[in-house]
């Protein structure tokens, strides 16, 4: 029946890459659940759109994390062969699409982030991380604008988009902390000018989105209570509903191929 | 049979010529050269190795690029000829040659703009009709019918096209 996991050295470097492997595929997973499901069909190809550079994304860093680890891992085993708990993603990106302002504002949230991430990492002094950036950067340029351009219109929009769009910031926003947290193995590599501060990107971030919120007559909640626990495989229920669907045919058929 | 022993530089100009050919699936008047995704062609003791590089991460088109230039390779006579790709330095639209941008704006697509307005938020682009040459032309959506595309529409003569977007 179903396939053992795989086991992962997570050194520093390869977590570090998982992490922001992770990041991508389940977000670019989320997208493609609204694939023949969008408001228009115009959204539904920017979706599936968005939801193709992320997957490409997570290509090429799992690829990159397999060959750091040098275990015999692929990108394959990581994203079909690990349990929710080896999951290292940010939380925002796993929480469910909702309505489409919800996943919209979760779009927003990250894609502000990754825009200012990937840019700065395009000078990290790993030379895969920096070119897997200066792909990573100019996509998700694309993602935060087209994001950002549908927070005004929902928020400037009617009093249901409105609503529906103020009630997800205020859901969603307790995720967004955890986006700047690092922890120890993170620190290292800052210091060796392999990773980025992401403390150093919040005053933009921050700008970004209360610019746009503002914009879109909307308001970004007082709370700074944030929520973690991605980053070291404490996630909420929502994870595992996902990759049930998302490793189902390599658990249960191991190793098919087309 | 004995293979008759050509210089490498005259080798790797037949490879290249080879690999040059091999078109965009999506977009079938491009070639990978006036694309600017052929990066490079290396010939090492007969044994070819080429190095593309994908325009968007997750462009679904590159497996298929990958296939059909080992396909052409063989026709043109290389055996074992081996395909990376190469992330950096990152593709850009700049790299599209001019001809390629006739092409393409011949194939109806408006080939790409400068890039400079690509960081404004709310960034504002100009693009002319590939149809009738109009510049009084709207986007409809940011993304289009592959990663690489974006759908517009003229106003003046009102029909819709693709405008490949600046990266």
């Amino acid at each position: 029946m179903a396939t053992a996991s795989i086991q992962v050295s997570e050194t520093p470097l390869v977590l570090y890459a998982l992490r922001r492997a992770d990041d991508a595929l389940i977000l670019g997973h989320r997208l493609s659940e609204w694939c023949g499901h969008a408001p228009a069909l115009e959204e539904d190809m920017a979706l599936a759109n968005m939801g193709l550079d992320l997957l490409g994304q997570a290509r090429e860093l799992y690829s990159y994390a397999a060959k750091v680890e040098g275990n015999g891992n692929d990108e394959d085993k990581f994203a079909y062969l690990r349990d929710v708990r080896q999951y290292r993603n940010l939380l925002l990106l796993e929480q469910p699409n909702g309505d489409f302002a919800r996943t919209m504002v979760r779009q927003f949230f990250y894609a502000a982030f990754a825009d200012l991430y990937w840019r700065a990492m395009m000078k990290s002094d790993d030379t895969t991380l920096a070119a897997i950036a200066a792909k990573s950067e100019k996509e998700s340029a694309y993602h935060l604008r087209h994001s950002s351009e549908w927070i005004v219109r929902l928020g400037d929009g009617t009093e249901e988009s409105h609503a529906r769009a103020q009630a997800a910031i205020d859901d969603l926003w307790a995720y967004t902390g955890e986006m700047f947290h690092i922890d120890d193995s993170e620190r290292a590599l800052i210091d060796d000018g392999i990773a980025v501060d992401p403390a150093t990107l919040h005053p933009q971030w921050f700008k970004t989105i209360s610019d746009v919120v503002s914009e879109a007559t909307l308001a970004l909640p007082k709370n700074d209570w944030m929520q973690q626990g991605g980053r070291s495989g404490r996630h909420s229920e929502h994870l595992g509903h996902l990759l049930s669907e998302l490793q189902s045919m390599q658990r249960t058929f191991p190793g098919v191929t087309w | 049979m004995v293979t008759a022993v050509h210089d490498d530089a005259e080798l790797r100009q037949r490879a290249w010529n080879a690999a040059a050919e091999v078109v965009d699936p999506e977009i079938p008047v491009l070639t990978i050269a006036d694309l600017g995704v052929l990066r490079d062609v290396a010939v090492t003791d007969g044994r070819v190795e080429v190095a593309i590089t994908p325009t968007y991460s997750g462009c679904p088109a590159m497996n298929m690029i990958m296939v059909e230039i080992e396909l052409a390779l063989e026709r043109a006579g290389f055996r074992n000829s081996k395909i990376r790709t190469v992330l950096s330095p990152a593709w850009t639209t700049d790299w599209m040659s001019d001809d390629g941008r006739r092409k393409l704006r011949e194939y109806g697509i408006a080939p790409p703009q400068a890039a400079s307005s690509r960081r404004a938020l709310f960034g504002v682009e100009q693009v002319a009709c590939p149809q009738c040459g109009s510049e009084d032309t709207e986007v409809l959506a940011e993304f289009g019918s592959t990663s690489c595309k974006a759908l517009w529409r003229c106003r003046s003569c009102r029909e819709p096209f693709d405008y490949f977007k600046c990266h």
